[in-house]
């Protein structure tokens, strides 16, 4: 573990994702508690550009943006997170077991995954959220988490598939391990980094998802996210009228946030795939 | 049955429409679980609006009746089948009277006409440039790897505002949104094409450049693959010409490209939707942007329909394509393995 994390700090593109993703972190954490205000209060004049009172200025009805964008990062990290988790609990889930049974279980799982590989989640998403009325933040990452797993489960049972025919796990049968012990026990420790990266790009990919949805108008309700803030902006044409403070800086906290996960992500494939390694 | 591309063919079909019946069922099934009759939501929110209250009976008798609701389930559903097949997608809510089928049909020829340049000519780009700065290296290597790094995270419509503020706004160097400018009518006339065409440029850029970034990462990291691999140390320790082993390590680092391709308009497309909407580009869109926004599911409904149908035909072209390309597959078609 601990030679890991050291192959880790020497490559650049971890550490420099991993820098970037802390301070986005900590600002969308400590922001918030240092400073308790309410981003849905009104407290200033229409589109106010940025002044000492307000950092970033106020937006179409005159509420903070500074504000409204550190409780947006924690929401869109905590929407972009819970939908990781989930899309890669189901994707290892299935990945797994259906490499390591084969046959027809297999070919079941298979045909599922590939089904929803094939319809575009974009719409799977639009449809969800439509019937769902009550979308609060963690509801919005279940939604999202419960559409993007197909790609993790097909990756998942690829590797499984292989790991299969290494000889502990045939020892390990010997021994009478059930099948979700083998699983457990003798197959997901030896793609953990795996499943890790899987873990981020899922992560990436559903704080994006989150804005699509909310920039259509399908975000959380009485909540403020990334996506929201930018619906906003486009709904009340603050590009147009030139109001840069209330879409400027979502836009750059969406773009560090997917930066410096794929950055991390591609140290780490680094690191764990010797031959992209360059010497 | 006995021709080996025919059986490919087939199925690859049958996959395609198991995809297209579960992605109908759920257009069906989803916006019914809306708590509550949709049609009298709908017809209560017309009548806050001061509408006359014989013209909210025939709304309602309508819709009531376009939808089936009184019937059960099963029944709205083969109505909802045979409807589509007909292509019959309802009447909008917002535009009552105006057909889903004709909004849909003013909005698709814009959409097809951004995206699908956007995506190829992204996907060739891209694949050129991540294949080029594997086999250069060095300083090359490293700009446009982080340069494609960065585009390829910035999302489609992130870098869209971007460009229309700065672009657009503060500049004026391009218009500052629509597809063609006000009281020009649209005809294959030269001032209307180029009119068309100055609207292009920026939405066309903001996707273009992301499709690029996202399709050099991929094809570089196949290429270093491949160039690390067994059969080009050995054909460099024969002395085989450096362009030989090029052509080589893109051919083979190109096959899983090509799928990438069929995913790129799959995920590409809620991007691209929201590019449109950045842009009051009058696609697909723009219209599902307004209809979420007045709760018109019919015309929803037809617009996720109309994505589903089209994400499903590129891949399977795609797919089909690559039947053709894949030496390992065509070697099965053609029964020679």
């Amino acid at each position: 573990m601990k030679d890991i994390l050291i192959l880790l700090f020497r490559s650049k593109r971890f550490i420099v994702g991993f820098v970037l993703f802390l301070g986005i972190l900590s600002f969308a954490l400590i922001g918030p508690m240092l400073n308790p205000k309410n981003p849905f209060q009104m407290v200033g004049g229409l589109f106010s550009p940025p002044s000492d009172r307000f950092i970033l200025g106020t937006d179409n009805l005159g509420r903070d943006v500074f504000t409204q964008l550190m409780y947006g990062t924690r929401t869109s990290l905590l929407i972009g997170c819970t939908a990781g988790v989930i899309a890669t609990t189901i994707g290892v889930t299935i990945g797994s077991v259906a490499g390591y049974k084969g046959g027809i279980v297999e070919e079941v799982l298979m045909g599922i995954t590939n089904v929803f590989i094939t319809i575009p989640s974009i719409v799977i998403l639009i449809l969800l959220s439509i019937a769902i009325k009550a979308r609060s933040a963690i509801v919005m990452g279940l939604v999202i988490g419960v559409t993007a797993w197909p790609w993790t489960a097909r990756a998942v049972r690829a590797q499984t598939s292989s790991l299969k025919t290494r000889e502990h796990i045939d020892i390990a049968r010997i021994t009478g391990f059930s099948s979700i012990e083998m699983i457990i026990y003798e197959i997901l420790p030896y793609m953990f980094s795996y499943i890790f990266m899987a873990f981020i790009l899922q992560f990436s990919g559903g704080i994006l998802n989150e804005a699509t949805l909310s920039m259509l108008g399908l975000g959380p309700f009485q909540t403020v996210s990334l996506g929201v803030m930018l619906h906003w902006s486009l709904l009340w044409e603050a590009v147009r009228t030139g109001a840069w403070w209330a879409f400027i800086p979502p836009v750059i906290c969406l773009s560090i946030t997917t930066f410096s996960l794929m950055s991390m992500n591609s140290g780490m494939d680094e690191v764990f795939n010797p031959r992209l390694r360059r010497s | 049955m006995r021709n080996p591309f025919v059986r490919y063919l087939i199925q690859k079909i049958s996959w395609y429409i198991l995809a297209f019946f579960v992605a109908v069922s759920l257009n069906f099934i989803l916006p019914r679980l809306i708590p509550g009759n949709p049609v009298s939501v709908i017809v209560n929110q017309m009548a806050t609006g001061g509408v006359q209250s014989d013209v909210l009976e025939r709304l309602y008798s309508t819709y009531m009746k376009e939808f089936g609701l009184d019937k059960p389930l099963y029944i709205q559903y083969f109505n909802y089948l045979r409807n589509i097949f007909r292509w019959n997608l309802g009447t909008s809510f917002m535009l009552y009277p105006g057909k889903v089928k004709d909004l849909i049909g003013r909005a698709l020829p814009w959409t097809i006409s951004l995206q699908v340049p956007a995506i190829l000519s992204g996907w060739i780009i891209g694949n050129l440039l991540g294949a080029f700065s594997a086999y250069k290296g060095g300083k090359f290597d490293s700009v446009a790897f982080t340069l494609s790094l960065v585009f390829s995270n910035i999302p489609y419509y992130c870098l869209a505002i971007v460009f229309l503020y700065l672009l657009a706004v503060r500049f004026g160097l391009f218009p500052v949104g629509g597809g063609y400018s006000f009281g020009i009518v649209p005809t294959l006339s030269l001032k209307f094409i180029a009119d068309a065409i100055y609207h292009y440029i920026l939405p066309y850029l903001s996707m273009v450049l992301v499709a690029i970034g996202g399709q050099a990462i991929g094809m570089r990291e196949m290429s270093l693959y491949e160039l690390t691999s067994d059969y080009v140390n050995y054909a460099k320790n024969l002395g085989v010409r450096d362009e030989r082993i090029i052509r080589y390590v893109f051919r083979n680092a190109m096959l899983p490209q090509i799928t990438g391709l069929a995913i790129s308009f799959g995920t590409m497309m809620g991007g691209a939707l929201v590019t449109e909407s950045v842009f009051s580009y009058p696609g697909v869109g723009s219209l599902l942007f307004t209809a979420i926004r007045q709760s018109d599911y019919p015309l929803i409904q037809g617009c996720t329909l109309i994505i589903t149908i089209a994400v499903l035909t590129a891949n399977f072209l795609v797919e089909i394509a690559y039947g053709f390309i894949d030496p390992r597959i065509r070697a099965v078609q053609l029964g020679e393995r």
